[in-house]
């Protein structure tokens, strides 16, 4: 006899159009009660506007088809009504306020009142219940700045758990905590779910979703593709990026055909950092060097200090006090006064957030472009246009950018996108050292391994490449050689060769120099 | 049926920018109805421009700043400060009248560095030290004019730069500015010249373009304008000097934002100031030159209002600078940063200059005038927020 399914909630044939786009079309989804269903999807597949439709955010009207919550037809006019029926959303950027404490944080929108006033102590004891039942063991009374991004999002999730949630969304969870965050969290998720908290998580790493998933359901182009549930089928990586991309990708990381590494042509001596802000050093006696044509990872958790270490030789705008070291660029010492100053010398940096201090969204592909290196195409006074017009549909070729033209506004494009036009005004400033800071953060399978083949083909052509990133699989898949860092130290250098995830991990986590038995 | 069409897709698109020449026509008609035709009248026309001289002057200045996020709140008071320097510098020692031009704009010069300094080397907020500018400002002009009161500047030549005209050809004939009509013709010949060549190069790279009747009925229509300003002007007295001195300003500020790497730089940093400067933007000089050159601006709009009033008076630059922000954001520079076109600023200018000039040949009061200009400005920035919002 077939059982009934229980669906707590049913989204029937929703189709969601934007001025002329079609961002869901005719899309059906289902979650069974008491369930971790993962949604997964190249960026633009339209899993975030799905939620946003599911979360009142596109309200009743703007879209069609029936939201089925619990039963009933939904018909939720904003955040505040789908909050109400016991659903919540956690987005990736938190929606905390940081000066304000964690037990203010729980409460607030929703206050527990005395009368007209807010009835504090009340607060602090169902705050603490709320801390608990993520398995957060701080002091409420801690300002919310001073958690790190993991803590936060617990506090996001008690804050959801307070307004009694039915149903839980996560918009990539873990995409900025480290492994032991992740795995905290996901173990956080799987005990909700024994409290009957039903929860959708999306997420673009798939290691996790196999480890958590109840049901998969993978969307692209907007439209959904198919539905697996892990308890009745072998669901594997491979087959989920072949839904994902509709392809199969055998080889995530394409091979190089030449290797032909020179002599160190960059190098980083006792690099010693002080942050003024902080008031503690944030990097300690860093060494590392390149070769030329050689992809160098670093791989460290968040907070090793990859990014600092970046930030510090690529002109210091952060202001940083760096207390001891240099810096060799083909021998030569150099201390870059400002990004500048390292352009001309031949440093690029492509920054791990690309919409916060990589571009400039509300201008063109164009004017994105050629901003590193005006100097090339001005002659005289005046920017020679012509020139840049070629320049910039030289890079969009190069990149394979997908765009109707290089007048398209930046922010308009998708997250790889995005990517291709960071990378490719760093590329049009001519560098001999690239730093790549976290490549390929949420941006999709496709858009990946074409970034992976760029990257290749530029250490054939010479360049050499350093390469921070947190995914493991990455940094060990591109590498010609990796450093690991943590709490700003180096704390390994390996060949891709001896290279292992055990191995790197040990050093990711160890807070002194490993060394390691041959 | 497919014009119509192009035509409504084109207004929705770009319906921030046409709206203020909407509301710029419809302003003027009711103008000209409440003034029985006394507001389109030739000598109107004038007046308006050399009215319309020392705002347009502030907001050119003024939108650079506020691309970059930035606000000035003390050019009033630099311009009257600095047009009481010239007024002083011409009457008490002496000065000629270019020399004392030079002298306020090298004074304006070092106020936009003191000011930019501060923004930028000590981290202190626009707003703050601005403020500051604009209480030190208004106690340096009284204190200037505290022994002498209003000072009566009796240059010709000085007077001539708010209330004088071009020359025109000995053989021109009578009732008729020959030189006004040339530079008229001339300038819709250039106007369809870079126009054509814009869209030819459009077109080799393949970018959208308008069809082409539209093209040419927008340079018919441009040019219809144009003709008719200059036939009107010319009809009079010819092109008041203000105008070309508005109109180079305009030129040189036009090229430095859309030809330069300054410029790009300006909407870099307005767009996202940290991106610009890890991609090697000297954000902190930009800064300094945007405010540099406010002030500069200040003291040469200071000039003109001296020259129109013919005298320096310590009420002069009172409320300019509010004039001047909202003839920029009028203009369609975004409350956000980061966009915004000094040719657009002029025609926020002529919307406030308008209002003001219309409103005083109607006799409404001052306070009721800013009242209305309030009103205007508020709708103008709030209908360019919710039409950003939906293009997002």
């Amino acid at each position: 006899m077939e059982v009934m399914e229980d669906y707590i909630l049913e989204m029937r044939n929703i189709t969601k159009t934007f001025p002329g786009v079609k961002a869901l079309s005719d899309v059906n989804f289902k979650v069974k009660r008491g369930e971790i269903h993962c949604l997964v999807g190249e960026n633009g597949a339209g899993k975030s506007t799905l939620m946003k439709v599911l979360s009142g955010v596109h309200s009743y009207g703007t879209y069609t088809g029936d939201i089925v919550y619990n039963g009933r037809v939904q018909k939720f006019r904003g955040i505040a009504d789908s909050e109400y029926k016991g659903i919540a959303i956690i987005y990736q950027e938190l929606a905390l306020v940081p000066e304000l404490s964690i037990y203010e944080n729980v409460f607030f929108g929703h206050e527990i009142m005395n009368g007209g006033t807010i009835n504090w102590n009340e607060t602090i004891v169902r705050a603490k219940e709320e801390l608990k039942k993520v398995r957060l063991d701080v002091d409420p009374s801690l300002k919310v700045k001073s958690l790190g991004v993991g803590k936060q999002q617990l506090v996001e999730i008690a804050k959801a758990l307070s307004k009694n949630v039915k149903l839980l969304i996560l918009d990539e969870p873990t995409a900025s905590l480290n492994e032991d965050d992740s795995a905290n969290l996901l173990d956080l998720i799987k005990e909700l779910k024994s409290q009957g908290v039903t929860c959708i998580m999306i997420s673009h790493k798939l290691k996790e979703i196999l480890a958590i998933a109840d049901t998969i359901t993978v969307l692209r182009d907007g439209s959904t593709i198919c539905s697996m549930n892990t308890a009745e089928e072998e669901v594997t990586e491979a087959k989920i990026i072949k839904h994902m991309v509709g392809r199969e990708i055998d080889n995530i990381y394409p091979k190089r055909e030449k290797k032909n590494i020179g002599d160190v042509c960059f190098e980083i001596k006792d690099w010693s950092v002080v942050d003024p802000v902080k008031g503690r050093e944030i990097l300690k006696n860093v060494n590392i060097n390149v070769h030329k044509g050689e992809i160098v990872g670093i791989q460290g958790l968040m907070g090793a200090g990859r990014t600092e270490l970046a930030m510090s030789v690529f002109g210091n705008t952060p202001g940083y006090k760096i207390t001891s070291g240099e810096v060799k660029m083909d021998g030569e010492t150099v201390r870059f006064k400002s990004p500048k100053a390292a352009i001309k010398a031949g440093l690029a940096y492509v920054t791990e957030d690309r919409k916060g201090n990589g571009l400039v969204l509300i201008q063109d592909i164009k004017f994105n472009t050629s901003i590193t290196n005006l100097e090339e195409l001005t002659n005289g006074l005046a920017i020679n246009e012509n020139e840049e017009i070629k320049v910039a549909n030289y890079y969009k070729e190069k990149m394979n950018t997908k765009a109707p033209s290089i007048l398209q506004k930046v922010g308009n494009l998708s997250g790889g996108n995005q990517q291709k036009v960071q990378i490719a005004k760093w590329l049009f400033a001519k560098p001999k050292v690239l730093i790549l800071d976290e490549p390929t953060r949420g941006i999709d399978v496709g858009a990946k391994y074409e970034i992976y083949s760029l990257m290749n083909k530029l250490v054939e052509e010479g360049m050499s490449i350093i390469m921070i990133s947190s995914e493991l699989p990455e940094v060990l898949g591109m590498s010609d050689r990796l450093y690991v860092m943590s709490e700003g130290v180096i704390t390994g250098e390996l060949s891709a060769e001896e290279a292992s995830e055990e191995k790197v991990m040990q050093m990711a986590i160890s807070s002194n120099p490993v060394t390691l038995e041959k | 049926m497919n014009l119509g069409k192009e035509l409504g897709g084109l207004v929705k698109k770009n319906i921030r920018d046409y709206m203020m020449y909407i509301a710029l026509v419809i302003i003027m008609i009711i103008f000209q109805i409440f003034t029985h035709g006394g507001f389109l009248q030739a000598r109107n026309i004038t007046n308006l421009i050399n009215q319309a001289g020392y705002v347009a002057i502030l907001a050119i200045g003024m939108t650079l700043i506020l691309i970059l996020k930035h606000i000035d709140l003390s050019v009033g008071y630099v311009a009257g400060f600095c047009g009481a320097i010239a007024a002083i510098l011409m009457t008490q020692h002496g000065v000629n009248e270019w020399l004392a031009i030079l002298i306020v704009l090298a004074v304006g010069l070092a106020i936009g560095m003191y000011q930019g300094l501060l923004v930028t080397r000590l981290g202190v907020p626009a707003f703050v030290t601005t403020l500051a500018g604009m209480f030190i400002f208004r106690g340096l002009l009284n204190i200037s004019l505290q022994k002498t009161g209003t000072i009566i500047v009796p240059n010709k030549v000085f007077n001539a730069l708010s209330n004088g005209y071009i020359f025109d050809l000995p053989f021109a004939p009578e009732g008729i500015h020959l030189v006004t009509l040339v530079i008229g013709v001339v300038a819709v010949v250039l106007l369809w010249i870079s126009q054509i060549k814009a869209r030819i190069n459009r077109k080799k790279y393949d970018f959208k373009v308008v069809s082409l009747p539209i093209f040419i009925g927008g340079l018919i229509l441009a040019s219809a304008v144009i003709m008719l300003i200059i036939i009107t002007l010319a009809r009079y007295q010819g092109i008041p000097w203000t105008a070309v001195i508005v109109g180079v300003v305009l030129i040189i500020y036009n090229f430095i934002l859309n030809k330069t790497k300054l410029g790009r730089y300006i909407y870099g940093i307005g767009g996202n100031d940290q991106a610009a400067e890890l991609s090697g933007v000297n954000v902190k000089m930009v800064t300094l030159f945007a405010f540099a050159s406010m002030s500069v601006l200040a003291a040469l709009s200071g000039i003109l209002y001296t020259s129109r009033l013919q005298s320096a008076t310590p009420t002069a630059g009172t409320a300019f600078e509010m004039d001047a922000i909202a003839s920029s954001y009028i203009g369609g520079v975004a409350v956000s940063g980061g966009i915004g076109r000094v040719t657009n600023t002029i025609i926020g200018a002529l919307v406030i200059v308008s209002l003001t000039n219309g409103m005083n040949l109607m006799g409404v009061d001052i306070s009721y005038q800013y009242v209305v200009k309030g009103i205007i400005f508020i709708i103008a920035v709030a209908f360019d927020v919710i039409s950003r919002k939906k293009a997002k």
